[in-house]
């Protein structure tokens, strides 16, 4: 992607590089901002990256390898990675810099609408698997992947999911809220060192959860690819550690979201909150409604 | 009245103002600019250059001409050698030099690819501005090959230097020509990509159609000249209207728009990439032999007067006026600059837009700020 060779210098093809990078960031002084309210401004990262940790708690890795497992588990996870905004708008309101407080508006404003449609999008899949509990969704996809057993309005519904999760985790081409030609850096511009990082690792905890639940909704989460009545071919699949298929899942969900940040110019914030207010939710609403008449009816495989 | 005041001040608290620069990553250098803002609205812009004042004007009084390349270098960067022409057509011109045609069609063919890869880099910018990182690798990466067919012939990759009063420094590298025509043959092929890349998209086309409308009677009375003044449709190219070097015979096409928006001024760069390869491409392989500089004397002294060159660079007309009082240093210079009449637009164009708006028409008047602030 991008003819760009990664950082190589450190260790071997440079895979020592993140270590690098997080000493570096855990050693680097912490810079007091004037006239900041700084209550707020220390306790602002730890609520972005304590909602990114407290959603990773929810996903099953594979069979019976998950933390807590709700029966409310999408409802929690949507619930609990929301929290995040509030960090983001603690952050930009309390470091007394201008730049900062458009970013965190913007994202406040960003990540409240699309939300909306993160939740209807998989509530769509919810209505089809009849429950919130994630390990259950997953048990319901054995015979086939949500996304392939849903019709047309699954993979509505998945590529919706795509475009608002990638919104609501402030990853281009929706990162308005940091977009670093406009506005520096957007809310954390004023943070440095851990707490800086800190704003960093949620984003990319954020990315990981937001891809993980979709493979986990959408692509059968560790459930291994399997063809119908092809026995040997599915019993090869069988043979992937359920662990490696959901790492898999993830990581080519993140390279979808990676794949068009890095090619797509980014929106304006009216187009933006247009996109959501007048075309995916919408669109989103009628998809839910065609899912409940097809399961209704009892149309999907 | 007393409530009428208190409604106006409250107004002006409401302004929230926010400086943008002098460092700031759109803005390419050290231009500020003073926005006031209506939440995400702009209601002006008002720059404030001089961050990067060096008063290569004033020194070129006190240095003699063939000095004066080195400074008209460090003006606008990314075409020094346009800069360099222009300097260098001024003197012979009041010297009455006959220059050899070997030496015009090199300057053309060098002004060409100084013009290309400053397209280039604007590219790669404006890509970055608007967010899509990738057009800013595939951007330099076109580019670092020009600069290595610069380095080969002049030494140096951004500065040239390679013109001086009489002729050019050097003549050109053995692997000249053959690598132009490498550089071309592969640049044709990867034009299509970059439209492919950003022109096509449908975000970039929400973000920069009807955005920033300058209109053709505007653009003349601001001075707005280039790439820029050109898709508002005034027909400003000094190639065409005032033929220097080797331009008067080239067969090329003016790129006029109509539009003024900043999707007109993205098409109106990369069509100049099209003209400047068909401009290379008809001269490349037709170099006349013969010196590639005049013997000029050791002290070039002007003859007492007033001279006007003027030239196109990558960014518009820039014109170099000189004084001469007879002695070996300029009396007086003033360098015309593109960059600063096509920001003095900004205000005027990017009022009322958003925040992300001023960035894609700043990146679209594609400012260098050393030449602004000279």
């Amino acid at each position: 992607m991008q003819n760009r060779l990664g950082p190589n210098r450190v260790g071997p093809f440079g895979i020592f590089q993140t270590i690098a990078d997080l000493f570096k960031l855990l050693f680097k002084e912490l810079i007091p901002i004037k006239d900041a309210d700084s209550f707020l401004f220390n306790l602002a990262p730890f609520i972005v990256i304590i909602a990114s940790f407290m959603a990773i708690a929810a996903i099953p890795f594979a069979k019976g390898l998950h933390a807590i497992d709700l029966n409310i588990g999408v409802l929690y996870v949507i619930a609990v990675s929301a929290m995040g905004v509030i960090g983001v708008l603690l952050a930009g309101w309390s470091s007394n810099n201008k730049y900062s407080l458009i970013g965190a508006m913007r994202s406040g404003a960003q990540i409240v609408s699309y939300e909306l449609s993160v939740g209807l999008a998989l509530i769509t899949i919810v209505i089809m698997a009849g429950s919130m509990q994630l390990s259950v969704i997953v048990e319901a996809q054995r015979d086939g992947w949500f996304i392939f057993k849903g019709h047309i309005p699954a993979f509505i519904a998945f590529v919706i999911f795509l475009i608002s999760s990638t919104a609501e985790t402030n990853r281009g081409p929706f990162d308005l809220a940091e977009a670093e030609s406009e506005l520096t850096a957007g809310y954390h511009t004023e943070y440095s060192g851990i707490k800086f990082a800190f704003f960093f690792l949620a984003e990319y905890i954020n990315m990981f959860i937001v891809a993980s639940i979709a493979a986990t909704v959408f692509l059968g989460g560790w459930m291994p690819f399997h063809v119908g009545h092809w026995g040997g071919f599915n019993q090869v699949m069988d043979f992937i550690p359920p662990f490696i298929w959901y790492i898999g899942k993830t990581f080519f969900v993140i390279f979808l979201m990676m794949w068009f940040k890095w090619t797509f110019p980014r929106l304006r914030i009216d187009q933006l909150l247009t996109l959501e207010w007048k075309y995916l939710l919408p669109i989103n609403l009628v998809n839910v409604l065609i899912m409940a008449f097809i399961v209704l009816m009892g149309w999907h495989f | 009245m007393q409530e009428k005041e208190i409604i106006t001040s409250t107004d002006e608290q409401q302004e929230y103002v926010i400086n943008m620069g002098p460092q700031h990553p759109s803005t390419h250098g050290v231009l500020r600019l003073l926005v006031s803002l209506k939440g995400e609205k702009v209601k002006s812009v008002q720059p404030h250059i001089g961050y990067i004042h060096s008063g290569i004007e004033k020194m070129c009084e006190s240095i003699t001409y063939p000095q004066i390349i080195h400074l008209t270098d460090r003006m606008d960067y990314i075409s020094a050698h346009i800069n360099n022409e222009a300097v260098c057509l001024n003197v012979e011109k009041a010297l009455e030099v006959d220059i050899p045609d070997r030496i015009k069609v090199i300057r053309t063919i060098m002004s060409e690819l100084t013009r290309l890869q400053s397209h280039q880099l604007w590219w790669a910018c404006f890509g970055m501005d608007l967010g899509g990182l990738t057009c800013f690798f595939y951007g330099l990466r076109d580019r670092e090959k020009i600069l290595d067919i610069f380095e080969e012939t002049c030494g140096g990759r951004m500065i040239l230097s390679y013109n001086c009063p009489g002729g050019l420094m050097y003549d050109i590298h053995p692997n000249f020509q053959k690598r132009v025509k490498e550089f071309i043959k592969y640049f044709r092929k990867i034009l299509p990509e970059y439209d492919q890349l950003l022109t096509g998209n449908v975000i970039f086309h929400e973000r920069s159609k009807g955005i920033g409308k300058l209109t053709k009677e505007d653009a003349i009375s601001f001075g707005v000249t280039g790439p820029t003044g050109r898709a508002s449709g005034f027909s400003c190219d000094v190639r065409k209207h005032e033929p220097y070097s080797a331009y008067d015979r080239v067969q090329f096409k003016e790129i006029l728009h109509t539009e003024g928006d900043t999707f007109a001024r993205y098409v109106a760069r990369i069509d100049e990439m099209w003209e400047s390869m068909n401009i290379i491409e008809q001269l490349i392989d037709n170099i006349p032999e013969g010196p590639f500089a005049v013997k000029m004397k050791p002290i070039i002294k002007l003859p007492e007067g007033e001279y006007y060159q003027r030239v196109e660079t990558a960014r518009g007309e820039l014109g170099v006026y000189i004084i001469s009082d007879g002695n070996k240093n300029p009396y007086r210079v003033k360098f015309r600059s593109p960059n600063f009449s096509n920001l003095s637009v900004l205000n005027h164009i990017a009022s009322g837009f958003k925040i992300a708006d001023l960035v894609a028409i700043g990146g679209s008047l594609d400012l260098i700020i050393p030449d602004i602030d000279r």
